[in-house]
């Protein structure tokens, strides 16, 4: 049972967490000017990294989506960031 | 008879009698006894028969380490299979079987089998039945193979009960380092929980004459005990640390003997001391798995835990001065014991009840008895799966944990230490936070590694009857890593998971490729430890638990209306009401709801609200729909997409006010759909402008639907009354917190209360009460089912799926013209969403029996038929009086008129495609 | 000197202390160049191997391991065998490789142990009929062999499945695929080395791609821990470690990497005599040749090179067991670890060019790569030799996702009513 930190509730069981993307995908807009090569990468296409990287976090309790920095290898916590800057 | 019960020896007591049976056999044993010290007390000798060979064997070990006996058990009348007798506790009563020998350990049929031994080798099995087949053989194979029997009708008499457990100190082992260390930490005001898998602390102290401190082993572990509890520490007995996980959680399973399921306990401690201590190894040599071979500590520890003296003429062989004790302790309770050179054992032989020892001088000898010793292997398992690596030490001939990790430490044997004073200093230190380095080892020891090409048959892995020449076996087909060796030969997969056979095998296939023993490296350390009951595990997330089920706060009335109830989308909810056959029941409900009313009870239906001042352009992005031109008061029909284009779910938005929406969306997808809103809201937008909340389980929808649903409503006394100017179709009223929504989903003139779910009863009363004046009846699921289907009216997942877009199934407007940006635009103008012979949804219209969902619909091709659609829902409707049915078909709009072909499990049928909605076509009935 | 494998040699090598068994593989020193380097000695990688020497006879080919052949999700799966699945896209692939491990034991000289003693997934509710049968419709029809089966066939296959009127999931019937069973995974990973390796390919263990080579901007081979490797066709079959390829390659790929747990209980006696899946309990489980249960359910849904799972999805999957079987709470779990898996959005696998010339991508596989190694290796070893796809791998090149032509397995078994 990995335990993993909201920013706004604390520490709490991995089962209240859900991994919901990888940080950095900008959504390509308007789709009428988008190809179409561009907007799979944007849906489907990930870096899936082996070792630390930046990740989006929804904690589901609370609904708080947040970025943690994972290492995919060792499975470690790194860091944990709010997305917003006044969550306590 | 060899083995016998000394006095003055042992802590068990010998006052009271348990008495049991093996094989049909009767003993006795003591409370206290494990069935592995009460068959050795008794005298007997072999308990079992090999996996492979069918030899007879006999115990080797005393604890967790034992390959040889296991045993299925009845006790109070239930059967355990696969019991390890060296640490199963001795009951009163016990009928035990020994398994692999037909009909029993002691005259095995199947002995026949080790003449051929010589051409069933390690693998045997990859090198022939391939011909005719695989399948002529593999019955047979299958029935010889399998430990024990399971119960077919064995039932959980209890749940294992879980507990989750933090402290400062999880200490694993209570043997002389670990209640160091434990009572160390304890005084120094940490937070402790030490466990010992046995039922008493002392590990090895329990095996020997011992002085700790200056006093007697007992009187020091009773005093660690004693100050272990003042301050506060928490002990549990009979419990393995069998697991280790990320984020260093630690799985405990805790035995009872009364009866009780196994405990969990799942520790999280920020430091984990492992003072596991270290295993024996046995030694290779050609008849080693002889009955009446067994490793010396185990010996030692029948003696001093049971009182049971192995045997009376006894030879020793060992390679390490630490069993200098165990042959004295021998000799001191009455038994002849001689040391053997290790260089010069040559083999052993079982005889009529004896073993005769060959030594390489020539010399033959008769014992009873033959205690071996190649040394003991640090117990690292734990530290390895916490993804510690090891080091090798050559002076002790065994891998350690390398000091690598933060918060799990090793110390003790465990750590390659077995000198006492030593192994208490670095205890000590661990509780103070220093890790120490450890010193000069005080015994010797000589290598004694199985020696490749030597004669005879070595065992390497007794319970999955692995010998040194199948190793030799596996390297000449160059299965050398360690990972191979272990899958080619077996070795270390049978119950025992290797804990006497690991080293050695590696130890035998460096001495093969020529390599070191750090060079061949060990296989990979997974819980669990020990084999451990799959109901621990479990728990009590078992039946209703398993998946608990939502359940309606008017289930009661439900069921006192005689609602049959099913679950629907994770709900209990009512598919009928009435007893007897269910399709009366629903026919007649979706008859009534046409020609009267229907009263449904839909609160599983998702009420989501957004607010705040974005919250207008955030449903224009999360639906297909355009949605901010909907005025307060009003309602529009819309979709939720995924980015894939795909239709997450379907529902109604209504407006509240400026900034205040309701999404109304199918009850198996609240959970999911709020989270992809609250994940859009926080990604695209200014979260603190708008607002999500999950609103569902407050508020009660009570649904009225038929040509007189507007009469019973304004005749239930509910404090308020609808007209059609007040109240148009797709609009809604409030009323003192009561929001009363005309949308239909049957076609007819439908209202859904919202109300407070704590007064649904008090409304649900009023309106069943003015119902039953109209003729009105209350509706199931099942019924509402063909009600929307005579209109063609869609339900996520079942008439569509996860390619289904709402260009599918005649929604294209938004697509067409919608000029914002939403989820999943782009992928609605892809390659395949823009095909013309996408599947669409349309009608079939057949005679006779209604199409079974699930058809097909065909065409033909080569020699055979394509699927190009299927059926997606299908009834009876009493209200066109016949069968409809609703389809995603290829060009279905296209092909409306045409006799098409429905498959259905070999047969063939016609339909003609026709628009879903079969009923009201001008939709008039909606203000009927 | 005893090469082939046969009773009789069983007994020659038996009054010979097995002497005379040569090495299934040899240890082969890498070469400065070859043709094809495949990348991932697990079961696609060698059998791709085998199908170039074979099929398209060329052996001039190396098979670069990281670890030790089969070391992979190859030796860590569940041994499952079927080709139950929904698209004609889909049961042309899995129907392929189901027919090659027909008779892959006499063709590769290797008894892999494919028992074909069916396997069923359960349907617990009308809807849940009703969507079985579509897919039994849909599979018969792409000349699958199906059944929809009643409760009553439920039980006389089975009968230890949990037919109590208070199960949690009842069982009102199943879908069912006669000719689908269990092979011995290892097994089907030595076999093809063995066969590939009699061919003449090179089976090169730990050696670790550590990037590619490049000369005039175009890929000229492989840089490893053992050296370099020249050659201009490279396939790369390394399973969940594939996006760690592609950015070396620089290419992207579709997916993510999770663990997947894997469970066997100690053995018993012969209880269960073919495969069962419940959809509602999440587990599915078979009983070895050995006796083990073993079992396996959904994956721990965090992205992870670990290959190890934790307790959350370990006492969802034993607790799903449960439910299906209770009579197995009588049983104790004797092993559990877990592999790499890489995960499409489609649940569909990926095959064909990466985008970058001469480096080709099999991969994609999920949960499911095993019963697919004989397609996967034949048709990866097509593209390889010819650069054109066969017709069966064409539909699952990556372009099908800017195409959104996605071949959706896991929305084909149907969504939550």
């Amino acid at each position: 049972m990995q335990i993993f930190k909201c920013p706004f509730c604390g520490t709490r069981n991995e089962t209240e967490f859900r991994y919901t993307g990888q940080v950095g995908k900008l959504r390509p807009e308007p789709a009428s000017q988008i190809e179409e090569g561009e907007w799979a990468k944007y849906v489907h296409f990930t870096e899936n990294v082996r070792g630390p990287s930046r990740e989006i976090w929804t904690h589901m309790t609370c609904g708080e989506v947040f970025f943690m920095t994972r290492d995919s290898q060792t499975m470690r916590v790194l860091a944990t960031e709010a997305l917003r800057r006044d969550t306590q | 008879m060899t083995g016998l019960r000394v006095s003055g020896y042992g802590k068990i007591d010998t006052s009271r009698t348990l008495r049991f049976r093996f094989d049909g056999n009767s003993y006795f044993g003591h409370p206290g006894d494990t069935v592995a010290s009460a068959l050795l007390a008794c005298g007997v000798r072999v308990v079992n028969r090999s996996f492979k060979y069918h030899r007879p064997r006999g115990i080797l070990g005393s604890w967790v380490e034992e390959p040889n006996a296991i045993v299925d058990l009845i006790v109070n009348a239930r059967r355990t299979p696969n019991c390890r007798a060296t640490t199963t506790s001795l009951l009163d009563g016990m009928e035990l079987f020994s398994l692999n020998g037909y009909p029993n350990a002691a005259c095995d049929r199947l002995a026949l089998i080790d003449k051929f031994a010589r051409f069933i080798p390690a693998s045997f099995y990859y090198k022939t039945f391939i011909w005719p087949n695989w399948h002529i053989y593999e019955p047979s194979i299958r029935a010889m193979t399998g430990l024990g029997t399971a119960s077919l009708d064995w039932q959980a008499s209890f749940y294992a009960v879980q507990q989750n457990i933090d402290c400062d100190v999880l200490v694993v082992g209570g043997g002389a380092a670990g209640l160091a260390a434990a009572k160390s930490s304890a005084q120094a005001g940490k937070s402790v929980i030490l466990v010992d898998d046995r039922d008493a602390f002392g590990g090895w102290l329990n095996e020997g004459n011992h002085t700790v401190e200056n006093i007697s082993s007992e009187a020091w572990i009773r005093k660690q005990i004693e100050a272990l509890q003042v301050a506060g520490a928490r002990m549990l007995l009979r419990t393995t640390a069998f697991g280790i996980y990320d984020h260093n959680l630690v799985t405990l399973n805790q035995v009872h003997d009364d009866g009780r399921q196994d405990t969990l306990h799942r520790v999280r401690a920020r430091l984990v001391i492992l003072a596991t201590g270290a295993i024996e190894r046995p030694l290779t040599f050609s008849g080693n798995d002889s009955p009446g071979v067994m490793c010396a500590q185990a010996a030692a520890s029948y003696l001093h835990r049971y009182g049971v003296l192995v045997g009376k003429n006894i030879a020793v062989a060992s390679n390490n001065t630490l069993t200098d004790e165990v042959s004295a302790a021998m000799r001191r309770a009455g038994a002849e014991v001689s040391c053997i050179d290790v260089s010069e054992l040559d083999n052993v032989t079982y005889q009529h009840n004896d073993l005769k020892l060959q030594l390489r001088n020539g010399i033959r000898r008769s014992v009873d008895t033959v205690l071996m010793s190649g040394g003991f292997t640090p117990t690292v398992h734990l530290h390895c799966q916490a993804g510690g690596k090891l080091d090798w030490r050559d002076d002790i001939l065994a891998f350690v944990p390398r000091s690598d990790l933060e918060d799990v430490w090793t110390i003790g044997a465990a750590a390659g230490e077995f000198n006492l004073a030593r192994a208490l200093e670095s205890a000590f230190e661990s509780a103070s936070g220093r890790r120490t380095k450890l010193g000069d080892r005080s015994w010797h020891l000589q290598s004694a590694w199985p020696i490749p090409n030597s004669k005879g048959r070595q065992w390497i892995d007794f319970q999955n009857d692995v010998t040194l020449k199948d190793i030799e076996l596996a390297a000449r087909e160059n299965m050398v890593s360690v990972e191979h060796l272990k899958r080619y030969t077996t070795l270390g997969m049978a119950n025992d998971q290797g804990k006497t056979s690991n080293m050695p095998g590696l130890a035998a296939m460096a001495a093969i490729t020529g390599k070191t023993i750090p060079e061949t490296g060990t296989t990979t350390y997974r819980p669990p430890f020990v084999p451990i009951p799959l109901g621990s595990f479990a728990g009590t997330q078992s039946g209703e638990l398993f998946a608990p089920i939502k359940r309606l706060s008017l289930e009661n009335e439900h069921k006192a209306s005689e609602a049959v109830f099913r679950e629907y989308g994770g709900w209990l909810r009512p598919a009928w009401y009435g007893r007897g056959e269910a399709q009366q029941h629903v026919q007649r409900e979706a008859r009534i709801a046409r020609t009267s009313a229907g009263l449904m009870d839909s609160s599983p239906l998702g009420k989501i609200e957004i607010f705040g001042p974005d919250a207008a352009k955030f449903v224009d992005f999360v639906y297909y729909n355009t949605m901010s031109t909907l005025k307060p008061g009003a309602i529009r029909y819309g979709f939720l997409l995924s980015e894939t284009g795909v239709i997450l779910d379907d529902g109604v938005l209504s407006r509240i006010s400026e900034n205040h929406f309701v999404v109304s969306c199918s009850s198996s997808h609240v959970e999911s759909v709020t989270l992809a809103l609250d994940i859009w809201r926080q990604d695209q937008f200014d979260a603190d402008r708008v607002f999500i909340l999950n609103s569902t389980a407050q508020w009660a929808t009570l649904n009225v639907t038929g040509p007189r649903s507007k009469d019973i409503i304004n005749s239930a006394s509910l404090g308020f009354t609808v007209d059609d100017d007040a109240l148009p179709h797709m609009n809604f009223v409030s009323f003192e917190g009561v929001r009363i929504s005309r949308v239909s989903f049957t076609g007819d003139r439908s209202y859904e209360i919202n109300v407070s779910s704590n007064e649904a009863g008090d409304y649900w009363k009023k309106l069943t009460n003015a119902g039953r004046e109209y003729g009105a009846c209350l509706l199931g699921l099942e019924a509402l089912l063909i009600l929307r289907a005579e209109k063609g009216l869609i339900v996520v997942g079942k008439d569509t799926d996860g390619e289904t877009m709402p260009h599918d199934i005649g929604f294209p407007i938004p697509r067409q013209k919608k000029q914002k940006e939403y989820v999943g635009k782009r992928s609605l103008f892809t390659d395949e969403a823009n095909r013309a012979d996408r599947r669409t949804l349309v009608g079939l219209s057949v005679d006779g029996h209604p199409l079974a969902t699930g058809s097909h619909v065909v065409q033909h091709q080569n020699s055979g038929y394509q699927s190009i659609g299927f059926v997606t829902s299908s009834y009876v409707s009493p209200n066109t009086g016949g069968p409809i049915a609703m389809a995603m078909l290829r060009e279905g709009l296209r092909r409306i008129g045409d006799t098409v072909n429905v498959y259905h499990l070999g047969e063939i049928r016609t339909a003609v495609v026709c628009n879903a909605c079969v009923l009201d076509k001008d939709w008039e009935r909606l203000n009927a | 000197m005893t090469r082939h494998y046969s009773a009789l040699n069983l007994i020659k090598e038996g009054l010979n202390n097995q002497l005379g068994w040569q090495p299934a593989f040899r240890s082969a020193k890498p070469k400065r160049s070859y043709d094809i380097v495949v990348i991932g000695g697990g079961g696609h990688g060698l059998a791709t191997a085998y199908y170039l020497a074979k099929q398209h006879k060329i052996s001039n080919v190396a098979v670069i391991e990281r670890g030790w052949i089969g070391g992979g999700n190859t030796g860590r799966n569940t041994t499952v065998i079927r080709s139950n699945y929904f698209y004609p896209q889909s049961a042309a692939l899995y129907e392929l490789s189901l027919s090659l491990y027909e008779q892959l034991s006499r063709e590769l000289n290797y008894n892999i142990m494919f028992s074909q003693r069916g396997m069923m997934v359960l349907a617990h509710s009308e809807a849940e009929m009703e969507i079985a049968a579509r897919s039994v419709n849909a599979m018969q029809l792409n000349r699958v062999d199906a059944e929809l089966l009643t409760r009553k066939e439920v039980h006389k296959l089975a009968p230890i499945l949990n037919f109590s009127p208070k199960a949690r999931f009842p069982i009102y019937g199943a879908v069912n695929q006669p000719r689908a069973g269990t092979a011995r995974h290892d097994a089907v990973a030595w076999a093809y080395a063995r066969a590939a390796d009699h061919l003449g390919v090179d089976i090169i263990q730990n050696c670790e791609v550590l990037g590619f080579t490049r000369q005039g901007g175009k890929i000229s081979g492989i840089a490893t821990t053992q050296g370099e490797i020249d050659c201009e066709r490279i396939g790369v079959a390394v399973a969940g470690s594939s996006s760690v390829l592609a950015e070396l390659g620089g290419y992207q790929l579709p997916i993510l990497t999770y663990s997947l747990q894997a469970f066997v209980s100690e053995p018993v006696k012969p209880i269960m005599n073919t495969i069962a899946f419940s959809p509602g309990a999440g587990t599915y489980f078979s009983q070895s040749d050995k006796g083990e249960i073993v079992f396996g359910g959904a994956l721990d849904r965090i992205p992870s090179y670990a290959q190890r799972g934790n307790p959350p999805a370990q006492q969802s999957v034993i607790a799903g067991l449960l439910e299906m079987a209770p009579l197995l709470g009588q049983l104790r779990l004797l092993r559990q670890w877990a592999g790499a898996v890489d995960v499409t959005p489609d649940s569909s696998p990926i095959m064909g060019p990466s985008g970058v010339p001469g480096i080709y991508v099999n991969c994609g596989w999920g949960t499911g790569g095993f019963k697919a190694i004989p397609a996967g290796g034949t048709l990866f070893a097509h593209l390889l030799a010819t650069d054109t796809h066969h017709p069966i791998s064409q539909p699952f090149d990556v372009s099908r996702f800017k195409r959104g032509e996605l071949i959706d397995e896991g929305a084909a078994s149907g969504i939550a009513h």
